[in-house]
């Protein structure tokens, strides 16, 4: 970026600037990124989610192929040496997108999609679909390969009442068969040992066993047995097959551990196996586990397999080969996670066990007999404000003397995968939980040293005039240094080819940018963790995994005190709180570096249904949090002296409002002297005919520069400017196209008053809306002509001004004007903001978040309901576009270019510090950040500014003049002396 | 009961005025009893209640009486009595500690009238005592339905709204409300003007559309062919351009 100009346009752009304003929307129209600019000032980071499925590509020993299936359903394949994404699918949000299983056998990788509804087969290198088949209807139970004679040609699909099998080269189905007896039974898993046979094990809870042999030429039922096993529960989570079909089942209640021949002719029993006899003995209420391997589909399990007995124990035993007794191999205590990995006619099993605080040890062991394999320890760093190992996806392979090497993948509980390599390294990991972003903040970051010691003077209390003056000229004089020391570095550095100059983002040379372009983001995932990203580059700079949060918890952020406080740090506070039970927990943090902060924590005992950050502030800057419990008892947070009594003093000032959506309840409160609040007005909005979907009010953070807009006439319509207004979305309860509607209504917070009251009939959710400034835009679908449509209110005050000094909710007795006008949007949309600057004197765009993954950027000036329908003169001089019904959509507005964000979720604009820059970070699937320029960069000299042209012209002005005043004298003396 | 002036004494006047939809009317004192009320007249009433108290705790009283109806044509009325002496008293009381006067309407459907069925729970709204005191019980209340017709909130709001601390000498002032009622139902919101639109793009076709005479080739396209010269005589003699970073911000 070239220089900066720090001169903005000081003129407000009401009155004498009509020109200015031209010229601003002929900017306006040629917005764009150019080629050069790719990758500039913008960054995209690609997630794929919490990993279900994982497999190795183990098709050939070079490959670098890494498979991933994530509870996103998504499916995605990454390059194992840097962790790069190759390719990804998404596919449909929700349960008809879940992916139930993936199997991959060579360079086929097999997915049951949505519940059993598709059976999809994918061509592992390029990522391309080979083919599809739909499949009989039934919720998924099992799947797995069937091979014959060493090939793997078909595959079995068990699902709740039939049992289905289909080739492998064209999804063809061959055969497909009703399971007997469905209701009764609950058939729960499939087993093929490459013979001429495949096996469907089904459980009836408590009483027998049920094996059914099909026949894999055409699906006959060959032999059916039952078995009686009353301790069974289920097939799925007890029991494993071993060995040479050997079907063996652990079961909690006896600590036994169970075995029966799948294949046997006659009716067989089970064969009880104490653990007692094995010496083994299961933790207090642990459900012991069974981990079997089947290393290839035509062939037999392993007759080796883990029981895991306690949280951290493991054991690895045998199945000896007459069937019936099991020896013990190796006990593992503690160990936390075990894995089996085959390679060629090896199998290795992989465990890990802790080594200290911060490290954990990753061992091979050979399979078949238990002995520690030598060299192949690796450790596996355990990070303090991550979460613990969940899971070990290992990639054994032949080294050329013909011993096994092997690769390792973890899965830690905050959803990062880490990709180690012998000799102990950490090539990648990926931070999956960003997949999932809930909600974020951007914090300034803080000034460097010399900055924070010169802001720091005017802090200080005033201690005489000539320590002061002593104190400025030392500051002075460190600044100098500073400055020197600056300039020699960018002397020093020039030398330098380029490419070595990359200074790397730490966290500890961290200091804020001349124009705060640079931001810290706070980003808050489902899972808990939290990260700290630098937005310039998008590098991960703290995480911090908050352990026992409930999947369902929703959180708010709340940034209590910003950077500019020297020397207090900025201090940040989660709220997190139980969507069941309400209960809530604060955590509060220093948001530039992560670390949790000691402050007492007040105690939440009950439920809370609402929380306001005040403008009061404490003695240590930290803005006051008030927290409403749901006995509408108030607690402040910090909560102390000063700040209960600014509270006692301000109480008769401060009002809150709470919404309940299931009664279609809002009402406002005041907060009394003692803490305690009292209702002050109630509006319901009756749930048998509406439902309250959204309620929204303003950005505190958000700058209004111009009070009016100047009419054509040189007159000034006023905006009404009410701070506390809230925009309320219901939805009919009614669905009938003919009579649903969308309502919109504008509510004070403070005194509950209805200040507009709009019903967009024919018109259905889900709506999206923004509220800023004097205007609501909001965007629903029309059931009637089927399309979706925008639709923008603004509010006037009148060409008179109530009171112009102060805006008082309890002091504004007339109703605004409204205006509104509906246009038709040709795309449906995911999500809607409104860019944020400094000072608000740049042009507002709207940031619309489509479902292709674009992110248009759409000039207010387009949604604008004083657009004229027929242009005068008027119109024209205030610059006003003529109505058109239809919005547009221009490519050149997408400011994401190619770099779509998937699943657009949130988008979060902050204001820079240059009053032309508005920051945007999209997050969803993918996190994308870029700037924003809606009125072009006025205050932003060009990149290719001639400052020689500028510099040359100045001097050669000067010098004319000087020259031509010395020629005029010399002219003059002529003259006087003729 | 010297201090109580004269008009008290004539009447306890309940002011009942009909108004229409969206329409406001002033509840003036000065008419008596079931003056305005015909005795076909098919709507309802229901309480006005307000509270005002020292300590902040809300004991709601009789106001007035809403006279509401339905239909088509929604209008309301309000008959109410005038403050007492007491009333007033503590009215005062509370505008000097900046306490709240609150006012509050039972939700009721004004359409739905076979069933007469009042839900629970009252709508309430607020305004400053003070500046109920200090605009002399000059208030506006507005009623707001929704498309149903049912009553989802209530505003007050006094004109002037502002308390400015002046006293109200004058006991007269504080006597009686002088009401604005209105009643609000939602607007539609526009939907998108394609007909007009289409209208107007017809026209300015059809303008562009009349048959011009026909001139000669070069009459016609004299501009095209200027131009076409001038474009081609300027990048002949113009240099490459530099890329795009130099015309990033032109």
């Amino acid at each position: 970026m070239g220089r900066y100009l720090s001169m903005k346009p000081s003129a407000k752009m009401s009155k004498p600037t009509s020109l200015f304003v031209i010229f601003f929307s002929l900017f306006v129209m040629s917005e764009a990124v150019f080629e050069d600019q790719v990758g500039k000032f913008d960054w995209r980071q690609q997630y794929v989610g919490k990993t279900l499925f994982a497999h190795f590509d183990s098709h050939s020993q070079s490959s670098k192929m890494l498979f991933l299936a994530t509870d996103k359903n998504i499916f995605a394949s990454f390059n194992s040496r840097t962790g790069d994404l190759i390719w990804r699918h998404v596919d449909k949000v929700g349960p008809e997108g879940t992916i139930d299983i993936l199997l991959l056998h060579g360079q086929d990788a097999l997915m049951v999609v949505g519940d059993g509804r598709l059976l999809r087969s994918w061509d592992t290198n390029m990522g391309g679909l080979n083919w599809e088949a739909m499949l009989d209807t039934g919720s998924f139970q099992a799947a797995c390969f069937v091979a014959i004679q060493d090939t793997v040609k078909h595959v079995a699909v068990l699902k709740k009442a039939v049992i289905s099998l289909h080739y492998l080269s064209n999804g063809h189905q061959k055969w497909v068969e009703n399971l007997p007896d469905g209701d009764a039974v609950q058939y729960q898993a499939v087993y093929s040992g490459g013979e001429e046979e495949v096996y469907v094990l089904g459980v009836v809870p408590n009483s027998h066993l049920t094996i059914i042999a099909y026949s894999l030429e055409d699906g006959e039922i060959i032999k059916q047995r039952s078995v009686e096993a009353p301790w069974l529960s289920s097939v799925e989570s007890s029991c494993v097959v071993v060995g040479q079909g050997m079907l063996m089942c652990v079961d909690p209640a006896t600590l036994a551990l169970y075995t029966l021949p799948i294949q046997a002719e006659e009716t067989p029993q089970f064969n009880q196996i104490l653990l007692q006899s094995l010496d083994l003995e299961v933790s207090p209420s642990f459900q012991p586990v069974l981990v079997s391997s089947q290393p290839h589909p035509a062939r037999s399990p392993l007759s080796e397999f883990f029981l895991q007995l306690g949280p951290d124990h493991h054991v690895l035993l045998q199945l000896n080969a007459d069937g019936y007794t099991i020896a013990p191999l190796r006990d593992f205590q503690p160990a936390f996670l075990v894995s089996f990995a085959t390679t060629g006619e090896k199998t290795v099993a992989a465990v890990m066990t802790p080594k200290n605080e911060t490290a954990c040890a990753i061992n091979l062991f050979s399979a078949d007999s238990g002995r520690r394999l030598l060299d192949t320890t690796v450790i596996f760093p355990l990070d303090l404000n991550g979460g613990k190992p969940h899971k070990l996806y290992v990639h054994a392979f032949l080294k050329k003397d013909d011993s096994v090497g092997y690769r390792v993948l973890v899965q830690t509980q905050d959803h990062a995968l880490t990709f180690i390599q012998q000799p102990g390294r950490v090539v990648w990991t990926r931070e999956e939980a960003l997949a999932d972003v809930v909600t974020m903040e951007m914090v300034d970051l803080p000034l460097t040293g010399t900055q924070a010691e010169l802001e720091g003077e005017f802090g200080k209390k005033a201690d005489g005039l000539f320590p002061m003056v002593l104190k400025r000229l030392s500051s002075q004089v460190t600044l100098l240094q500073a400055w020197l020391a600056h300039l020699w570095k960018l002397f020093y550095e020039a030398r330098k080819p380029r490419s070595q100059v990359k200074n790397e983002v730490t966290i500890e040379t961290l200091s804020r940018d001349e124009f705060n372009l640079q931001k810290m983001m706070v980003m808050v995932t489902a899972s808990g963790k939290l990260f700290g990203i630098d937005s310039k580059s998008g590098s991960i700079l703290w995480k911090h995994y908050l352990e026992n949060v409930q999947p369902n918890a929703v959180f708010k952020l709340i940034v209590q005190r910003t950077t500019a406080h020297f020397p207090h740090p900025p201090q940040c506070t989660l709220l997190i709180k139980d969507k069941d039970t309400g209960l809530a927990s604060l955590h509060v943090f220093n948001p530039i570096f992560g670390r949790k902060s000691h402050i007492a924590l007040p105690v939440l005992p009950r439920p809370i249904l609402q929380s306001l950050l005040l403008p009061v502030i404490d003695q240590d800057y930290a803005k006051v949090l008030l927290l409403v419990d749901d006995q509408y008892k108030v607690t402040a947070f910090p909560s102390t002296k000063n700040v209960l009594q600014q509270l006692q003093e301000m109480s008769s000032s401060i009002f809150f409002y709470l919404i309940r959506s299931d009664q279609g309840n809002l009402s406002g409160f005041r907060l009394r002297k003692d803490l305690s609040t009292e209702r002050i007005w109630e509006v319901v909005l009756p749930t048998e005919v509406q439902k309250i979907v959204a309620v929204n009010g303003k950005r505190p953070n958000e700058h209004v520069h111009s009070q009016g807009r100047v009419m054509g006439d040189r007159s000034v319509l006023y905006k009404y400017l009410n701070p506390n207004l809230l925009a309320v979305v219901t939805e009919s309860t009614d669905a009938h196209p003919e009579r649903a509607f969308v309502g919109m209504f504008l509510i004070d917070g403070v005194t509950g008053r209805i200040i507009h009251e709009a019903v967009q009939r024919k018109a259905r959710g889900p709506v999206h809306f923004v509220h800023s400034e004097n205007w609501v835009v909001y965007e629903y679908w029309n059931t009637k002509s089927r399309r979706n449509e925008f639709s923008v209110l603004e509010l006037f005050e009148g060409t008179e001004l109530y009171n112009s000094t102060v805006f008082s909710s309890l002091d504004r007795p007339h109703l605004p004007q409204v205006l509104q006008q509906t246009y038709i949007f040709p795309s449906p949309i995911t999500t809607m903001e409104a860019t944020l600057t400094e000072k608000g004197i740049t042009s507002r765009h709207l940031l619309v978040g489509l479902p292709s993954g674009a992110i248009l950027s759409l000039p207010k000036m387009f949604l604008d309901p004083r657009r004229p329908e027929v242009v005068t003169e008027h119109s024209r001089e205030e610059n006003l576009i003529p109505y058109a019904p239809e919005m547009p959509i221009r490519t050149e507005w997408f400011i994401n270019y190619n770099q779509t964000v998937a699943r657009v979720k949130g988008i979060y604009t902050a204001p820079s510090g240059l009053e032309s820059t508005c920051l945007v970070v999209a997050y969803g699937l993918d996190i994308y950040q870029t700037r924003v320029y809606p009125s072009k960069q006025f205050d932003v000299l060009k990149d290719d500014y001639d400052y020689v042209l500028i510099s040359s012209v100045l001097f050669a002005l000067f010098f004319a003049t000087m020259i031509s005043k010395r020629l005029a004298q010399v002219k003059l003396l002529n003259r006087a002396w003729r | 009961m010297a201090s109580v002036p004269r008009s008290f004494l004539l009447l306890s006047v309940i002011p009942t005025i009909l108004i229409l939809c969206v329409d406001f009317a002033c509840c003036n004192t000065g008419r008596k009893i079931g003056d305005g009320l015909d005795t076909d007249f098919s709507g309802f009433s229901v309480p006005l209640e307000h509270s005002f108290e020292v300590d902040d705790v809300s004991r709601f009283r009789m106001r007035g009486a809403l006279q509401l109806r339905g239909g088509r044509e929604t209008s309301v009325s309000l008959s109410q009595s005038q403050l007492s002496e007491e009333d007033r008293n503590t009215l005062k009381e509370v505008a000097a500690v900046d306490g709240l006067y609150k006012i509050r309407v039972p939700r009721v459907s004004l359409t739905d009238r076979q069933t007469e069925r009042q839900m629970d729970g009252y709508l309430t709204a607020f305004v400053r005592a003070c500046s109920l005191v200090e605009s002399h019980l000059s208030d506006v209340i507005t009623l707001h339905t929704d498309v149903s017709g049912y009553l989802i909130g209530v505003s007050i709001v006094t004109i002037p709204g502002a308390c400015r601390g002046t006293e109200v000498e004058d006991e007269v002032d504080l006597e009686a409300f002088n009401t604005t009622l209105t009643i609000i139902a939602p607007t539609n919101a526009p939907q998108p003007e394609t007909a007009l639109f289409i209208e107007r793009m017809d026209i300015e076709h059809e303008k562009r559309g009349k048959p011009q005479e026909q001139k000669s080739f070069f009459a016609k396209y004299w501009y095209l062919i200027l131009g076409g010269a001038i474009f081609l005589m300027a990048s002949s003699s113009a240099q490459p351009s530099a890329g795009g970073a130099e015309e990033q911000q032109s």
